[in-house]
């Protein structure tokens, strides 16, 4: 498939042509300058060879015209490379809405990957081609990087929060994933494959893989009565706290009076720091879950509070600031 | 030792700094408030640091031959780059240049007798011992594994090695560069000699003066964050840890603030030693004298602007990334601003091909690369890939190594007449550097192309379509090695054989070559005053050149 010795790994995401393009122009940009450099070197440490020992050289006066075109000559390249570079960023920065979530969790030295209908993998990862893909990136222990250089694509780990990468994979077939932040012994070993499919052949396999998946949400909506979170969040909106109906995506009203999007990372901290933003109109009641979940259960309540999206608001579900036009 | 075989017209001096005179037990070494002789002290401590650093990089690049790893256990891999990174940087590369050829020169440069704490100055390196020993027993009982970088919560919480002597002794070395730093600023202000104004100062002490700014400014954030994580790992206080309420990404922030910053503590001197020899070799000023020196500054201070570039795919900001992407380009105009003018000078000038020149060319050679490389990480969508790949470790070798050391070298070579009173081999010397700059490329240019190819840092094992450019890169070390070794053995050959080199062997115009070789211990005999320009070969008929062998200087000699 690529040669002997290639030099640049195989494009297979919608990101890889462009940072290669982006590779392609600092490196012409790079070359000439050091080329220059190095030839204007070598031909004045020949031509101005010394000859006689007590030789000197000529004074060159300094002119600060020079001095200013190699300044803002290069300044000016390195705003090109600035700006392209930022345009490609603040791209993989913000993800598209049409997204398919999958879910991976980095451990001490393993990664675990949760389809949307719950099919668990590990260090492995299917996705169909030409979808968008968005992970949800969540560490138990310390930090980790997931980096798949047929994508170009890599995010932090971190444990305590929440990052998300996207991408969309361009090509089938499998491309090596690797952590790319140091994370102990066994780092080196953190990897395993990304295999991207034809859409058909992902969902055979989606469904063809019975390996006893349990839908997320059905495994969240047991948690959230396990761990008693329905003795307050009471659907109906009478409990001591707010119903959850509704909230997934929305814009919540806090205390503070500001608003907050209700998206994973809000609910992952509302439930490990309670305190940290309360819902407007209620008293901040709610012990902290720090703990007392793995982040897995933490995937598992938020995909079933996502489930509960389109569920009758109640009219005390005040917690949701007004709409705001579209969602 | 003063004993010297008779040579045809020079001699040392009858008293210097190391001779006799003085005392030359262990007592007048371990006491001594000399600049010169704390120079040489730490001179041979941190070539002890850069032998356990080499010897631990041969050790990796011999296990990295093969796919699976040839020598050792993933975790004494992981101890071995960590140690690597531990004793290079801060025990090798941050004191080099500052603190064996700053200490040496600066008094001389700017004709003082001493720095203006001497007692202070020597306190400084015991306790760089201090922190080194610390350091030392932690390799020594069970070792670190964390990374240079000491990234939590793996060192404050998860590793099972010897972390807290570790950071410990980092700590207690910091105190030891801040009080260099301190020392060298209130030096370069009070004991200018009579006639060496600001701009008559020698580039060298300029780009001293910028790093003792970072060293003062920078150190303290990095030691207490270090000792932060420390009190975390003991006594399980949460600043980092998440479980306990912590963000580990503040300590990446407090850890960059000052280990970006670092990077300029290595190259600045080393840029200040290449500002020197380039007009003694080129035998002409230097060209745009004020941009050099102000560009010394700019990069000192610029360069505390630009840390969360190591954290572009943490998760920070959009915005934040935008802005640290930007001022990282910034820095890149003062480090071009300084290798323009370096080529500019050697326009018209009387070329000699010593050897600190050629390591000086080498230097400009390989830190071109290395700062053009920092272009692609700074800029965001390509550190999106690039990010903690090999393409990273590549970059930063070339200019801590490529830039700063050979920068050390290439100082070494040019004052080693001056420190030793002695000359060393011209042309093995010559042949040398040669094999250092062809070494080196081959060693970390391979490692670039494995970078873009997508293998992460710090892999004990990696899959085999890696092996060709990990071997070349391996190959190249071994070359490298030999360009480390053979210069280590010709100096201490010479310092005993070699041929007396005499107060002024290039000739140079600063001051440090208008006394003897060795110096006397006051450094000059009657304090000099300064009447010339600086790196001026025109009006200094003391050097013996044929100044007016060439005719004068059109007005305007740039084109």
């Amino acid at each position: 498939m690529q040669s002997q010795l290639p030099i640049y790994p195989e494009q297979a995401s919608n990101f890889a042509p462009h940072i290669d393009a982006l590779m392609l122009f600092i490196t012409a940009i790079c070359v000439f300058f050091a080329a220059a450099i190095t030839i204007t070197i070598v031909f004045f440490f020949f031509k101005y060879h010394r000859k006689e020992s007590t030789a000197i050289g000529i004074v060159t006066h300094e002119d600060s015209r020079l001095e200013a075109v190699w300044m803002i000559v290069p300044l000016i390249l390195a705003m090109a490379m600035f700006g392209w570079g930022a345009v490609v960023y603040v791209d993989y920065r913000n993800t598209p809405h049409d997204t398919l979530d999958v879910y991976v969790v980095g451990k001490q030295w393993m990664w675990k990957a949760q389809q949307p209908n719950g099919l668990k993998e590990i260090n492995e990862l299917h996705v169909p081609v030409g979808r968008n893909i968005r992970l949800i990136l969540a560490s138990e222990d310390v930090i980790h990087d997931f980096f798949v250089p047929a994508f170009r694509v890599k995010m932090d780990v971190v444990p305590g929060h929440y990052n998300t990468m996207w991408f969309r994979p361009t090509k089938p077939g499998r491309y090596h994933f690797f952590c790319s932040q140091y994370c102990g012994t066994n780092h080196a070993l953190m990897g395993g494959w990304v295999t991207v499919m034809e859409p058909s052949d992902y969902s055979a396999w989606l469904s063809g893989s019975s390996g006893g998946s349990t839908n997320p949400a059905v495994a969240g909506e047991k948690l959230f009565a396990e761990k008693a979170c329905i003795t307050c969040h009471v659907a109906n909106g009478t409990g001591p706290s707010p119903s959850l109906n509704g909230v997934y995506g929305a814009q919540v009203l806090l205390a503070d009076g500001s608003t907050v999007t209700a998206d994973e990372a809000y609910i992952r901290e509302s439930i490990l720091q309670p305190n940290a933003k309360i819902v407007a109109g209620y008293p901040p009641l709610m012990p902290t879950f720090q703990g007392q979940l793995t982040e897995e259960q933490i995937f598992a309540l938020t995909a079933y509070i996502r489930s509960l999206q389109s569920q009758p608001v109640p009219a005390k579900g005040y917690g949701i600031a007004p709409p705001t036009g579209k969602k | 030792m003063s004993n010297t075989p008779p040579t045809p017209d020079l001699e040392l001096p009858d008293e210097h700094y190391l001779n006799a005179t003085y005392g030359s037990g262990i007592r007048s070494w371990l006491l001594t408030t000399d600049h010169k002789r704390i120079a040489l002290l730490y001179l041979a401590s941190v070539t002890v640091f850069f032998f356990i650093g080499g010897v631990l990089a041969t050790m990796i690049r011999i296990h990295l031959l093969t796919p699976g790893g040839a020598l050792v256990t993933p975790e004494t891999y992981n101890k071995l780059f960590t140690m690597h990174g531990v004793a290079m940087i801060f025990f090798f590369l941050i004191p080099s240049i500052p603190a064996v050829f700053g200490n040496f020169l600066i008094p001389l440069m700017i004709g003082a007798k001493d720095l203006a704490f001497p007692k202070i100055n020597l306190l400084s390196w015991y306790i760089y011992l201090i922190g080194g020993g610390f350091v030392l027993y932690s390799f020594s009982t069970g070792g670190l594994d964390t990374g240079w970088t000491f990234y939590t919560p793996l060192s404050s919480v998860y590793s099972n090695s010897a972390v807290t002597p570790a950071v410990i002794g980092i700590f207690i070395n910091g105190f030891s560069s801040i009080l260099t730093g301190l020392n060298f600023i209130v030096t370069i202000h009070t004991m200018r000699a009579p006639g060496m104004t600001w701009f008559r100062l020698p580039l060298f002490a300029w780009a001293h003066y910028a790093t003792s700014l970072v060293m003062i400014l920078g150190t303290p954030v990095v030691a207490i964050t270090l000792l932060l994580a420390g009190l975390e790992r003991m006594f399980h206080l949460g600043f980092f840890n998440p479980a306990l309420g912590g963000d580990p990404i503040l300590f990446q922030h407090l850890f960059w603030f000052y280990s970006h910053p670092a990077v300029y503590i290595m190259i600045l001197p080393a840029m200040g030693v290449v500002s020197e020899i380039i007009p003694t070799f080129a035998r002409k000023p230097i060209f745009g004298y004020a941009f050099i020196a102000g560009s010394s500054i700019a990069i000192a201070v610029i360069g505390f602007l630009v840390w969360a570039h190591h954290m572009f795919v943490t998760g920070e900001s959009t915005y934040a990334a935008l802005t640290f992407s930007f001022l990282s380009y910034l820095v890149a105009i003062p480090s071009a601003v300084k290798v323009f003018n370096w080529t500019s000078t050697l326009y018209k000038g009387s070329i000699s091909w010593d050897p600190p020149m050629v390591y000086a060319l080498g230097f400009i050679g390989l830190f071109v690369i290395g700062g053009l490389t920092g272009l692609f990480l700074a800029c965001l969508g390509l550190d999106i890939h690039i990010h903690d790949t090999y393409f990273v470790v590549a970059h930063f070798h070339y200019i801590m190594v490529g830039g700063a050391v050979m920068g050390y070298v290439g100082g070494l070579h040019f004052w080693w007449p001056k420190i030793t009173g002695r000359l060393y081999p011209k042309s093995l010397s010559q042949f040398a550097a040669i094999i250092l700059f062809v070494g080196f490329n081959l060693t970390f240019f391979p490692q670039f192309i494995l970078g873009y190819l997508g293998m992460p840092r710090r892999y004990h094992t990696y899959p085999p379509e890696f092996q060709v450019l990990n071997v070349l890169s391996t190959a190249g070390a071994s070359i490298l090695a030999l360009g480390y070794l053979l210069p280590m053995s010709y100096l201490i050959w010479s310092m005993r054989y070699g041929k007396v080199a005499g107060p002024n062997p290039w000739p140079a115009t600063g001051l440090e070559w208008k006394t003897d070789s060795p110096p006397l211990t006051e450094n000059f005999h009657v304090t000099p005053e300064v009447t010339w320009e600086p790196y001026d070969f025109q009006n200094r008929p003391d050097l013996g050149l044929a100044a007016s062998a060439r005719p004068l200087a059109p007005a305007h000699g740039d084109d």
